[in-house]
This record gives C-alpha cells, sequence and structure tokens, in this order.
C-alpha cells in the first residue's frame, strides 16, 4: 500500500515530505513505547503514535520506519518536523483515535509490523 | 580501508538532543557502504545505549571504532552503576522514572534490545563508579 492510500484513508494531513507518498509499505503498528518499537518492529512499517517528542522521531530514524501518524489530531513540534525533513520521514496526523486508525489500515489489507516472535 | 574513530559527548538530562551520536553514527556507516541491516542493527543497540545513558547516568561519552569487519561501539558514563546486572537484563524491568515513561521510553527493554541486536555485548559497571557498555555489530 502506498502511503498516499494510507493518508487517504485516515483522512490524514500530509505534515512533511510529499513527494514520498509513493512509498509502499507492507504492515503498521501503533505505540506510544519507543522501548516497544524498537524491539519488535519489522521492515517496511508505519508508525501509529499518539506520543509528540523528538524521540518518536529519532526512533524512526533508527528503524528505517519511513512514515509517522499522529492520532488523536496530534500535531509534531517544529524540532520533530525539522528532523524528519532531513531524514526524509513522512509525517501525517488523523483526527482518528488508535484503534479506529489502526482498524482501518488493518481493513485495507496492512499486516501487523510487530513480530514479538509470540 | 584504515579504521575510523569517532568520539562523541553525550549530553546530560537533555533529552531532546539524546541520539545525535547514534544518528550520526548510522549516517557515516551509510557513507562507507555498510548494508542497511547491519547498520540498523549497530544503530539501534547505540541509541538504546544513549539514551539508557541520559536517563540513568547524567550522560557520558561514546568512543566509536568502525574496521573493516565490525563496528564497535562503547559508551561509558560515571553513573550510578547497576547494582543487579541479571534483573537488569530482564524485560520489562525498569528504575526509570514515570517522567522518562512519558517519553515513551523506561519500558525495560534497553538493555534486552541491546543484546537482540548486539552481535556482542559486554557490560563493564560498577555501583558508584559508573557503567561501560560495549557493542560490537560485524558486518560479514
Amino acid at each position: 500500500m502506498k502511503l498516499l492510500d494510507i493518508a487517504t484513508i485516515l483522512n490524514a494531513q500530509v505534515i512533511t515530505a510529499n513527494e514520498l507518498l509513493d512509498y509502499e509499505v507492507t504492515s503498521a503498528c501503533g505505540s506510544d513505547l519507543m522501548s516497544d518499537v524498537m524491539a519488535y518492529v519489522t521492515e517496511n512499517v508505519v508508525l501509529l503514535t499518539g506520543l509528540i517528542n523528538l524521540q518518536v522521531i529519532r526512533t524512526a530514524e533508527m528503524m528505517d520506519i519511513r512514515a509517522v501518524i499522529f492520532v488523536r489530531g496530534k500535531q509534531p513540534l517544529d524540532s520533530m518536523i525539522e528532523l524528519a525533513l532531513e531524514k526524509n520521514i513522512v509525517l501525517m496526523t488523523t483526527d482518528l483515535t488508535m484503534f479506529p486508525a489502526c482498524g482501518k489500515l488493518y481493513e485495507a489489507g496492512l499486516k501487523n509490523g510487530f513480530d514479538s516472535g509470540r | 580501508m584504515s579504521t575510523i574513530k569517532l568520539k562523541y559527548d553525550i549530553p546530560a538530562n537533555d533529552f531532546v538532543a539524546a541520539g545525535e551520536a547514534s544518528s550520526n553514527v548510522k549516517k557515516k556507516l551509510a557513507q562507507i557502504g555498510i548494508a542497511a541491516d547491519k547498520i540498523k542493527k549497530a544503530a539501534i543497540a547505540m541509541y538504546e545505549a544513549e539514551i539508557n545513558a541520559v536517563i540513568h547516568a547524567n550522560g557520558g561519552t561514546a568512543d566509536v571504532e568502525i574496521c573493516l569487519d565490525r563496528v564497535i561501539i562503547a559508551i561509558i558514563d560515571n553513573g550510578p552503576g547497576i547494582p543487579d546486572l541479571e534483573l537488569a537484563m530482564t524485560e520489562g524491568y525498569s528504575t526509570a522514572s514515570d517522567n522518562i515513561r512519558e517519553m515513551g521510553f523506561g519500558a525495560g527493554m534497553g538493555l534486552p534490545n541491546m543484546k537482540k541486536y548486539a552481535d556482542k555485548l559486554d557490560i563493564n559497571t560498577e555501583v558508584g563508579i559508573g557503567t561501560k557498555v560495549t557493542i560490537t555489530v560485524y558486518f560479514i
């Protein structure tokens, strides 16, 4: 699924990197716990989170996560936008809360991006 | 390729700056053409160690040595040390404050994550003296 499709499904506002919306992802994970993201996230993933701080973008950078979607209408800080632009990470924000946002993407065919081995 | 040596300060109590050293090393490894999966392993392990130094130990330093076949990352702090290393290695065990948890960390996954992503992990720690975490990731 292209990031552009995700933006459409979630009725999300794209904040950075419009030019990268052709990028294909296969799975998603929803988490406010960056330690878990670093432990379990697989490849070609979008991250949905309600957490707003610079370490969200750092975590995405380390994990090669190409897109972060903020739920509940949360807006990233300027410092986050700046870092995301520098690292070519797409940021979006949706008014949906975490559960329906994940549900819609799951329904549309995205797989579970967490591999906890359990 | 000769060995590349890098040194970084990890500033104390600066949660915003945390990760800059790891980001820099990630970039450096990409520039010299290391495979993406190896870079990711090194970057995540180092980032967790960097975050730990900020959270628990008033910062510290990172010494990075990039050789032909491996990267060796040493994160050194003068923090409180780890009284029970075995316990600290347990998934979910954390002594981080609520403040840190609100930032999305302190879930007790830092050391287990380092172990997971490093090919070799050495931890030397002494209560009241500090901790040295040495992460090795092999490229081949």
